[in-house]
């Protein structure tokens, strides 16, 4: 098995020699006269087709490599068409990279968890190596960064670099069931250590961003290539930050605090008095509903004082979790300054 | 051709394109460097070599051939037969490097920021027209990062002023930092914790003092980092289990917290378990969660959680 595998690679690399080193386009009759490997009586129908299979076999694994076969014809009198790869288009141009940048991209092809891009990562690599660039293995920038992705990534790279639309299942939590996605990818964005696709959303006809968690299936590509164009003066982080700002604290509360209890509440202090009760805190805050969830967390270590929509939106949270009151309010918890 | 056997085939002939620029680049290097360099055993890349000796140039005669010299046990390559440069980077081979590089330029504390930003302007040229279009933003505390990266590298031992968010409690403690690492848009530091006796990892942004001691940073030998490639908090295995009754306004906190399970009952209610290291914290967490989570079990934890409530109530009285 070892000798076929062998045969087989020894053939590979002549091919790819081969078509290196002509101009002129060769028909697959004159590989097969060159290229070791290929030999077959071109007459006997049988043998003819199994060299056409091995042929179309090894043109499929040089493309799959990114080894860039091109086809033409060698003159206009020419019926059958020819392969050559162009130097320019084969070979990693130099890059030359000083030893503390090279250091750079060695760490940062390790950072990669998922196996598909830690492969890339890898291989990738190796080119640089072999094209003269030496990195240290062992380089540390101070800081590892540790980077999952979602399954979704991959796909929708590809397609953003394709420009070929895509359509997927989407669910956000509050939603009963899934729903299905029609996108034109611009581009996927890390913000804040989670994963959004941005692009134009065909079903509402506007720009939308996806979160990649809550893709809960496959992402599959439709239409052609380049079937879109992005905005020219695209920013893809401004999509993401519009939409999970910060917000602006510029209210300002006071609340008690249980002697030495509420340690979370008092990191967020901006001042605090002592007083007979306890201690009297000032704290910034933007909306009361999600800033009275946040202190409802530390239950009896923190009494609000003032003002009345703070104070109000806590008593009514407590009483409904206590059991006495109506139900209402679904703030969801914002932890202040996170 | 099985899919495993293809795959080793393909990693084989891309191993050998590299290979000949790669010798090229360094004549008389040692066997057993570019081995090591190359990530194969010596034996394999000693029969990489044999296979490429009989590839070269159409006539395949002895001025066509692939040629190497030996001295010893260092290797030259005295004809290239034209593959004297690697291949171009595939469209996953730049994105997987750029989006790498751009992650660690965006990562906050990382040395050599302007390193990783001049290698990144290389690589995206050379990539040429395959762009990555992946953009990156990290928030981070630049400055505290750096202080703890300085401790770090003069090893020396840190005291901390440190929040935990578990026990609702800020306290002293001496560290001896181990490493500083990043995941998913947060910083930590993970070091051996004196008062613990145990490694710990440290949410940067609870620090909220600290100073670098004269002292030199001693994690003892049983100090061993963790695994963070699935996060950097696994709810541990023996903990509690907590069941929470979740209406559709909650539900985001199957999205926040690491789940053990999540039973969809019906559009309105959703069952939601997960393990918990410390009763008090639940009980905090539930409380601010606010009336769309209601605690099925444990019992205890269900009246701590009323109990709660009604004594804060008791205040607004």
């Amino acid at each position: 098995m070892a000798g076929v595998s062998r045969s087989r690679t020894e053939r590979l690399v002549n091919l790819v020699i081969c078509l290196l080193s002509t101009r002129r386009f060769l028909t697959a009759a004159q590989i097969a006269a060159t290229v070791p490997g290929y030999e077959h009586n071109a007459d006997d129908a049988r043998e003819h087709e199994a060299f056409q299979r091995k042929f179309e076999r090894d043109k499929a694994e040089l493309r799959a490599l990114g080894v860039p076969l091109e086809t033409g014809t060698a003159s206009v009198f020419d019926t059958e068409p020819g392969y050559r790869i162009a130097r320019r288009d084969y070979a990693l141009p130099a890059i030359p990279l000083a030893p503390d940048e090279a250091a750079a991209v060695g760490v940062a092809a390790r950072l990669w968890r998922h196996a598909g891009l830690a492969a890339a990562a890898t291989s990738g690599l190796a080119k640089l190596r072999a094209g003269g660039v030496d990195v240290d293995p062992h380089a540390t920038l101070g800081v590892e960064p540790v980077v999952a992705v979602d399954a979704a990534f991959e796909p929708l790279t590809a397609a953003a670099r394709a420009r070929r639309e895509v359509t997927f299942p989407y669910r956000v939590p509050e939603d009963d069931a899934p729903t299905t996605r029609h996108l034109q990818p611009w581009g996927v964005v890390c913000w804040r250590g989670r994963w959004y696709v941005v692009g134009h959303d065909t079903d509402r006809d506007a720009p939308r961003c996806f979160r990649l968690s809550r893709i809960v299936g496959v992402v599959r590509q439709t239409g052609d290539d380049g079937a879109f164009e992005p905005p020219a003066d695209l920013d893809l982080i401004s999509y993401v930050a519009r939409w999970s700002g910060p917000v602006e604290r510029n209210r300002t509360t006071r609340v008690l605090a249980r002697p030495g209890r509420a340690a979370g509440v008092r990191r967020w202090a901006v001042s605090s008095t002592a007083t007979p009760e306890g201690d009297v805190l000032e704290l910034r805050y933007a909306d009361a509903d999600g800033f009275a969830a946040w202190l409802v967390g530390y239950g009896a270590d923190v009494t609000v004082l003032e003002p009345a929509e703070v104070r109000e939106a806590t008593v009514a949270r407590l009483r409904e979790i206590a059991g006495i009151g109506v139900a209402g309010g679904t703030a969801e918890l914002a932890e202040v300054g996170s | 051709m099985s899919e495993r056997s293809a795959k080793t085939s393909a990693d084989r002939l891309a191993r050998l394109l590299n290979l000949v620029p790669y010798l090229l680049a360094r004549p008389g290097i040692e066997l057993v460097e570019a081995a090591a360099d190359l990530g194969v055993s010596e034996r394999q890349l000693r029969e990489d070599l044999e296979l490429l000796w009989v590839c070269g140039l159409p006539g395949y005669g002895p001025g066509d051939l692939i040629d190497m010299s030996f001295d010893g046990d260092r290797v030259t390559i005295t004809y290239d037969a034209g593959i004297d440069r690697p291949l171009r980077l595939t469209p996953d081979e730049a994105t997987a490097l750029v989006v790498a590089l751009r992650m660690l330029a965006e990562t906050p504390g990382v040395a050599d920021r302007d390193a990783i930003h001049r290698a990144l302007e290389k690589i995206e040229q050379a990539a040429g027209e395959i762009d990555a279009p992946v953009a990156v933003r990290l928030p981070g505390n630049d400055d505290r990062l750096a202080d703890l990266r300085a401790a770090l590298e003069r090893g020396h031992a840190l005291r901390l002023s440190y929040y935990s968010a578990a026990r609702d409690v800020s306290s002293e403690r001496v560290v001896d930092p181990m490493r500083l690492l990043s995941v998913s848009g947060r910083s930590y530091l993970e070091g051996w914790c004196r008062s613990a006796g145990a490694v710990r990892m440290f949410r940067v942004d609870r620090i909220d003092a600290l100073v670098e001691l004269d002292e030199p940073a001693a994690p003892p030998a049983e100090a061993q980092s963790g695994d963070v490639s699935e996060g950097v908090f696994q709810p541990d295995p023996q903990a509690p289990t907590v069941t929470l009754r979740v209406g559709r306004g909650g539900r985001w906190i199957t999205e926040y917290y690491p789940c053990s399970s999540v039973v969809e009952v019906s559009p309105e209610e959703w069952l939601v378990s997960l393990r918990v290291n410390d009763m008090d914290w639940a009980r905090r967490l539930v409380l601010g969660l606010g009336p769309q989570v209601v605690v099925v079990a444990p019992a205890e934890l269900a009246d701590a959680v009323r109990e709660s409530a009604a004594q804060a109530l008791a205040a607004y009285a």
